[in-house]
C-alpha cells in the first residue's frame, strides 16, 4: 500500500498558478527526491501535503489517511528550511531543540518523564553523530551540524515518514555527503523520505525515487536508476508533460 | 539612613517591582525571540488609552489599561493574520489609534498628574489596591508562562513545524498577545507606559550575552531585570529622579557594558 499519494493535484497562489493535476504516489520505504528549477512549487507541493495549505482540486492521502483530516502527527516529522535562516542568536541548546520533537498534542498531562526524555535524547544524537555537541548552543554550530540537529528533532519521535526541505542548501560539499549518508543509513533502516533538493545528483546514489516537477505544473515520477542512466539536463527538458 | 525601605509605601514599591521584574522580562523573552519588539510599544501606548478613560471617569486605570490592550491585541493578532508578511503594520495602526485616543481623553482629565505618572511611571505611589491588583495579574500571567513554557519556545524556534508537530499555534500566539496586554498595563503604572518596552527587551538583550541555553536565557533574564529595578528604586530613593527613566538608563549602561566585555573575550 502507498504510504504517499497525490492524486490531480492542482493549486494556485492568488496571482500564480504552480501545481496542474499532479499525480505520483510512493510505497513505504521510499526515498523521493522532489527536484525542479526555481520556484516550481517543491516547497509548496510538500506544504500541501502536511496540510500547511489546502489543495484547489484534487486529493492527498499520507499513511492511508486524507490529509485534510490528517491527525497523526506524531508520526511524520518535517525538517524545513532552517539552517540557512536560523538565527545566531537564538539562545537554545541543542538538547533544548531536540527535545522539542517529543512535543505531543494535549500532553501537558502525561509528559515523558525527564530520565526517558534525557535517554532518547542521547539516543538520537548518537545516531546523527553530535552527542558531545548536546549542551552547546545550536547557533555556535556550522550549518551542517544545525541540520543534524533539526534532522534530529525530527527523528527523536520516531516517525514513518519525515519531509526535507532543502537540508543541503548552503552547506560545504563534505557536509552534504555525510547528510546524505546519513538520511541513506535511516532510509535503509525502514524510514520513509521525502526531500526536496537542488542537487539532485548528491543524493542519488541514496533515493529510490525522483519525482521532477516542471514549470506547467505537472511532474514526472522515476525510479532512480532509470534517471541514473540518462544525462540530468534530458529530464529537465523533455519532462514538460504530466507524468 | 535604610529606615526608608521600612516605609509601607517603598515596601509595596519593592513588591511590585519583583512582580514586574519577574514578568516583564519573561515576555520578553518570547517577544524578542519571535522579533515582535514593535508590540509591547503598541499595547502600551494603546493601554495609555485605557488609563486616560479610566481616570476621566473614575474606573480603576489599571483595569480600563488592561482592557484597552486586550483590545488592541486582539485588533493586533487579526491584521497580523490577514497580513502575515506586514505584520508591522498592525502595530502602527495600534499605537497610533492608542496615542489618539489618550491624548483626546487626557484632556478632560481633572488631576493632570495622576495621568503623567503613567507615562513616566510612579512605583513609589501606589496604593493598597493597586498593589494587590498587581500581584493577583502577575502570578496569573506568571503561572500561564510556565504552563505554556514549552509551547512558547517551540513557536519562537518555527511556527510551521511546530503546527506541524500538534502545537495549538494561533491559540498559544492568542493567549501570549493577551498576557502581554496586561504585562503591559500592569508595568505601565510602574516604569511608565514610555519605557516599558525597554525592561521587556534589555534584560532580554543582556542575558542572550551570558546565557548558554535558552532556560538560562529566561532566569537570567528576570535577574537582571531584578538588579535593575530593586537599584533603580535604591537610587530613586535618595536622589530625587524619576524611577522609570533611572531603571532603563541602569539596564542599558549593563547591557553597553556586557557587549564590551564580550568583545574583549
Ligand atoms: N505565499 C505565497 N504567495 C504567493 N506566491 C507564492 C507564495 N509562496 C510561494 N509563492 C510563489 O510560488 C512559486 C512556487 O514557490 P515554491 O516555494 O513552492 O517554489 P520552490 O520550487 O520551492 O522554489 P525554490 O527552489 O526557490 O525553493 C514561486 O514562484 C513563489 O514566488
Ligand atoms: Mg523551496
Amino acid at each position: 500500500m502507498s504510504i504517499l499519494s497525490v492524486k490531480d493535484l492542482s493549486f494556485d497562489y492568488p496571482d500564480k498558478s504552480i501545481l496542474h493535476r499532479l499525480t505520483f504516489s510512493i510505497d513505504k520505504g521510499d526515498f523521493l527526491c522532489i527536484a525542479g528549477t526555481n520556484g516550481t512549487g517543491k516547497s509548496t507541493l510538500l506544504k500541501l501535503i502536511l496540510n500547511i495549505l489546502r489543495p484547489l482540486e484534487g486529493s492527498i492521502s499520507l499513511l492511508g489517511k486524507s490529509s485534510v483530516n490528517f491527525s497523526e502527527y506524531d508520526k511524520i516529522a518535517y525538517v524545513s528550511q532552517k539552517a540557512t535562516s536560523f538565527n545566531r542568536d537564538f539562545p537554545a541548546t541543542v538538547e533544548e531543540i531536540v527535545s522539542l520533537g517529543l512535543y505531543k498534542k494535549n500532553s501537558f498531562f502525561k509528559r515523558e518523564s525527564k530520565k526517558e526524555r534525557e535517554q532518547k535524547i542521547d539516543e538520537v544524537l548518537k545516531k546523527v553523530g553530535l552527542t558531545e555537541y548536546k549542551k552547546k548552543k545550536v547557533g555556535l554550530l556550522s550549518g551542517g551540524q544545525q541540520q543534524r540537529v533539526f534532522i534530529a528533532k525530527a527523528l527523536i519521535s520516531q516517525p514513518e515518514i519525515i519531509f526535507l526541505d532543502e537540508p543541503t542548501v548552503g552547506i560545504d560539499v563534505s557536509a552534504v555527503d555525510s547528510i546524505c549518508c546519513l538520511l541513506g543509513d535511516l532510509n535503509k533502516a525502514g524510514l520513509t523520505i521525502v526531500m526536496v533538493t537542488h542537487d539532485i545528483s548528491s543524493v542519488l546514489y541514496h533515493s529510490t525515487k525522483i519525482l521532477i516537477l516542471n514549470e506547467a505544473g505537472g511532474g514526472k515520477l522515476m525510479d532512480s536508476e532509470k534517471f541514473n542512466s540518462k544525462p540530468i539536463f534530458a529530464h529537465f527538458s523533455h519532462g514538460g508533460h504530466n507524468a | 539612613m535604610l529606615e526608608i525601605f521600612t516605609m509601607p509605601f517603598m515596601q509595596r514599591a519593592i513588591v511590585v517591582a519583583i512582580c514586574i521584574s519577574v514578568i516583564t522580562p519573561l515576555i520578553g523573552n518570547t517577544i524578542v525571540l519571535k522579533r515582535l519588539s514593535a508590540i509591547g510599544d503598541a499595547l502600551s501606548h494603546s493601554g495609555l488609552a485605557g488609563v486616560a478613560i479610566g481616570l476621566c471617569f473614575g474606573f480603576n486605570p489599571i483595569m480600563t489599561a488592561v482592557v484597552f490592550s486586550i483590545i488592541s491585541a486582539l485588533i493586533i493578532e487579526y491584521i497580523r493574520s490577514r497580513f502575515s508578511n506586514y505584520s508591522e503594520m498592525a502595530t502602527a495602526v495600534v499605537l497610533s489609534f492608542g496615542v489618539g485616543i489618550a491624548a483626546v481623553f487626557s484632556g478632560f482629565i481633572k488631576n493632570a498628574a495622576s495621568f503623567g505618572s503613567f507615562l513616566f511611571g510612579s512605583i513609589v505611589a501606589i496604593s493598597q489596591t493597586e498593589l494587590i491588583t498587581v500581584v493577583i495579574l502577575a502570578i496569573f500571567v506568571l503561572a500561564i508562562l510556565l504552563f505554556l513554557y514549552r509551547e512558547l519556545l517551540y513557536t519562537a524556534f518555527d511556527e510551521e513545524s511546530a503546527q506541524l508537530s500538534g502545537v495549538p499555534v494561533r491559540s498559544v500566539n492568542l493567549i501570549f498577545t493577551i498576557l502581554t496586554a496586561i504585562v503591559v498595563s500592569i508595568a505601565a503604572r510602574t516604569v511608565g507606559a514610555l519605557v516599558i518596552s525597554s525592561l521587556m527587551v534589555i534584560p532580554v538583550a543582556c542575558a542572550m550575552l551570558v546565557s548558554k541555553s535558552y532556560k538560562q536565557n529566561m532566569i537570567f533574564s528576570v535577574v537582571f531585570a531584578l538588579l535593575f529595578t530593586i537599584s533603580g528604586l535604591g537610587v530613586t530613593a535618595f536622589y530625587d529622579l524619576k524611577p522609570g527613566g533611572t531603571i532603563v538608563l541602569i539596564g542599558i549602561a549593563v547591557l553597553i557594558l556586557l557587549i564590551f566585555v564580550r568583545k574583549k573575550e
